[in-house]
């Protein structure tokens, strides 16, 4: 396959979800990243999320999502509230099922491996699948320095050199300069903006291959929007990054595919799915149209 | 100067700080009332706080003059009456210093032992239990701790306590070397250390409790927070759950901690009450206020009744004094974690 026949390599997938098999799917995730990306040539794994439905209770929330995401990029979920995006990326990384009563069907495959497989120790998955929530939310007994630390006494890993660890991820997370004099001040007394960027620090910390970000400028001011924002685009040239959000501003600023989602009252669904600039300018779905141009939502 | 908003009038900068304003509301009588009764029941259990140590003081107060500061030093409890039968307070002495040492001694013993079983049985039911157990256990461990003491005390006697004595055999066997498990007497029966472990089974359920609604409450966000980062169900409870929880559970200990010292029942049937300071656990020879308070009063005479009344002032500022440390503790130990 070349580059000139790959179309969008979302839609494509979605399509072939039934017959595409881990090794097409890394050719089409090369595919995709050589055409989003020239010249950048680590790539190789993905995650695909395959017919995921989800229930709460006997409630379904989630029906039948279908995507695919490919390393070194950005995708934004929106939607309006309750049409199940969050619910949606906790499946990803199996947060889901800390919920009582969640229940899910379907598969996600993490570089080909179905995540939900018995047997599958969830801790290393969701070392690899790491997670940023809306609500900053930095371990309060511990320092900054403890903090972005954090993850390697949780899983138990060894590095070779912590503090450059340490200043590796505040600098990534774009929080060095303004904490380096303070790395051993507690966490929570941070602004708000700088606690996101604290816990985005910590998630980068276990080296993830892939980040969810549950809404993770929602509570926050402009200023540090933005500073997240930028933090996002540096870090899609290295990692996958899956964003829930529900300003769409945001999403065609920060992200290169857009999937949105909606729920007429029942379980949310997929709407349409493309690159951002397609999502935005000319949707195939009439729906997403009301959405993106502000009709609703 | 600052910009000034359009139309605003420009402050004047020379003019001097103005007096503090004094904000008052006037509340409704609605408010008025329930504010009154609210008062009353907030006022009323000091009221009864103060009656009680009034009347204990008063009471004791002969006998404490008397005594005089012997009364918490000495260890002698000695009646001499005269040759009418009356009571002679000069030639007897009062003296409570090993049965005040004695209550603290079961008292932390039992709190030593309580609390890590507490905090284990407090996790499990947090994070561990399957709804329906979790569901009978809280209801059975509630219904626990609403338990009559004598009944704590009764299996105490008739079923813990040869345990604890094997118990305290293998301590002693393995631990001599430290003072307190040294035995100058071979005697294993009704010893303080029985006297805890019977204790610590009528405090456990109260320090669970406490200790579980405070693990309950931690914050979702933090618990997912440290799943996210690839914890363990035990590196979660370590790193999120016990820090936030500290002060709580420490709080419960210390709540346990005075249920204990004022224990009377249970403590009575299993402790061999000995006026000698002891500080060996093992050996069966202790001391309690509240055993002693009751095994005395029945046949005291009126004057032995005041010095037991002044024994129970003792017992009640103790318990002030352990439960103002323990606010201490709380205290200290809070904040940072939550």
């Amino acid at each position: 396959m070349s580059n000139s026949e790959a179309q969008d390599p979302l839609d494509k997938g979605n399509e072939k979800m039934e017959t595409t098999t881990p090794s097409s799917l890394s050719s089409v995730a090369a595919n995709a990243a050589a055409k989003r990306k020239p010249g950048s040539g680590a790539l190789g794994v993905g995650l695909e999320a395959r017919g995921i439905h989800a229930w709460f209770g006997d409630k379904m929330v989630l029906k039948d999502i279908s995507l695919d995401f490919w390393s070194g990029t950005v995708t934004a979920l929106i939607g309006p509230s309750g049409c199940g995006k969050s619910t949606f990326i906790r499946t990803l990384n199996r947060m889901h099922e800390f919920i009582p009563g969640a229940a899910m069907a379907g598969d996600v495959l993490l570089n080909g491996k179905d995540i939900y497989e018995s047997g599958t120790d969830v801790t290393k998955i969701r070392l690899k699948v790491g997670m940023v929530f809306q609500k900053p939310n930095p371990f309060p007994s511990m320092t900054i320095a403890d903090n972005v630390l954090a993850g390697l006494k949780l899983a138990q890993l060894k590095v070779q050199n912590k503090d450059d660890l340490l200043e590796e991820c505040l600098v990534r997370a774009g929080l060095w300069a303004e904490v380096k004099d303070r790395l051993s001040a507690y966490g929570g007394s941070l602004s708000g903006g700088q606690q996101q960027r604290l816990c985005i620090a910590r998630s980068l910390a276990v080296r993830p291959e892939i980040l969810l970000m549950d809404e993770p400028c929602s509570a926050l001011d402009p200023g540090s929007t933005l500073k997240i924002e930028e933090t996002i685009s540096e870090l899609s040239s290295t990692m996958t990054i899956i964003i829930v959000t529900h300003n769409m501003q945001q999403a065609a600023r920060v992200s290169d595919y857009t999937g949105f989602f909606l729920s007429d009252g029942g379980p949310g669904e997929l709407i349409e799915v493309g690159p951002t600039s397609e999502i935005f300018s000319r949707p195939k779905d009439v729906r997403t149209e009301n959405y993106v141009t502000g009709r609703f939502g | 100067m600052s910009t000034t908003a359009p139309g605003a009038k420009s402050a004047n900068l020379s003019s001097p700080t103005p007096a503090k304003r004094e904000i008052t509301t006037k509340p409704r009588l609605s408010d008025k009332v329930f504010r009154g009764v609210a008062t009353a029941g907030g006022l009323s259990s000091l009221l009864l706080l103060g009656l009680i140590f009034v009347f204990l003081a008063f009471q004791g107060f002969q006998v404490l003059r008397s005594e005089g500061i012997g009364f918490i030093t000495g260890s002698n409890w000695e009646v001499v009456q005269d040759n009418v039968g009356n009571t002679d307070l000069s030639a007897s002495t009062f003296g409570i210093a090993a049965m005040l040492i004695g209550t603290v001694i079961c008292a932390t013993i039992a709190v030593i032992i309580a609390v890590p079983i507490s905090v284990l049985c407090a996790l499990y039911l947090t994070f561990y239990a399957p709804s329906f157990i979790k569901r009978l256990m809280v209801a059975l461990i509630d219904l626990m701790a609403a338990f009559p003491s004598i009944l704590f005390g009764m299996w105490g006697y008739f079923v813990l306590m040869p345990h604890a004595e094997y118990w305290a055999k293998l301590i002693h066997k393995y631990f001599e070397w430290i003072p307190i498990f040294k035995m100058d007497v071979d005697i294993f029966e009704r010893s303080p250390f029985v006297a805890g472990v019977v204790l610590s089974t009528m405090i456990i359920p109260i320090i669970t409790s406490i200790s579980r609604e405070i693990f309950s409450q931690t914050p979702l966000d933090r618990i997912q927070a440290a799943y996210a980062l690839g914890a363990t169900r035990w590196a979660m409870i370590k790193a999120v759950v016990i820090p936030y929880g500290r002060s709580g559970v420490v709080g419960g200990a210390m709540l346990g901690l005075g249920r204990a010292m004022g224990e009377t029942v249970a403590v009575y049937t299993v402790l061999n009450l000995v006026y000698q300071i002891n500080w060996q656990v093992l050996i069966g020879a202790g001391g309690n206020v509240a055993s002693m308070i009751l095994l005395k009063f029945g046949e005291a005479g009126p004057t032995e009744t005041k010095a037991l009344m002044a024994a129970g002032l003792a017992l009640f500022i103790l318990t002030l004094i352990v439960n103002s440390i323990a606010n201490v503790i709380v205290t200290k130990t809070g904040g940072k974690g939550r």
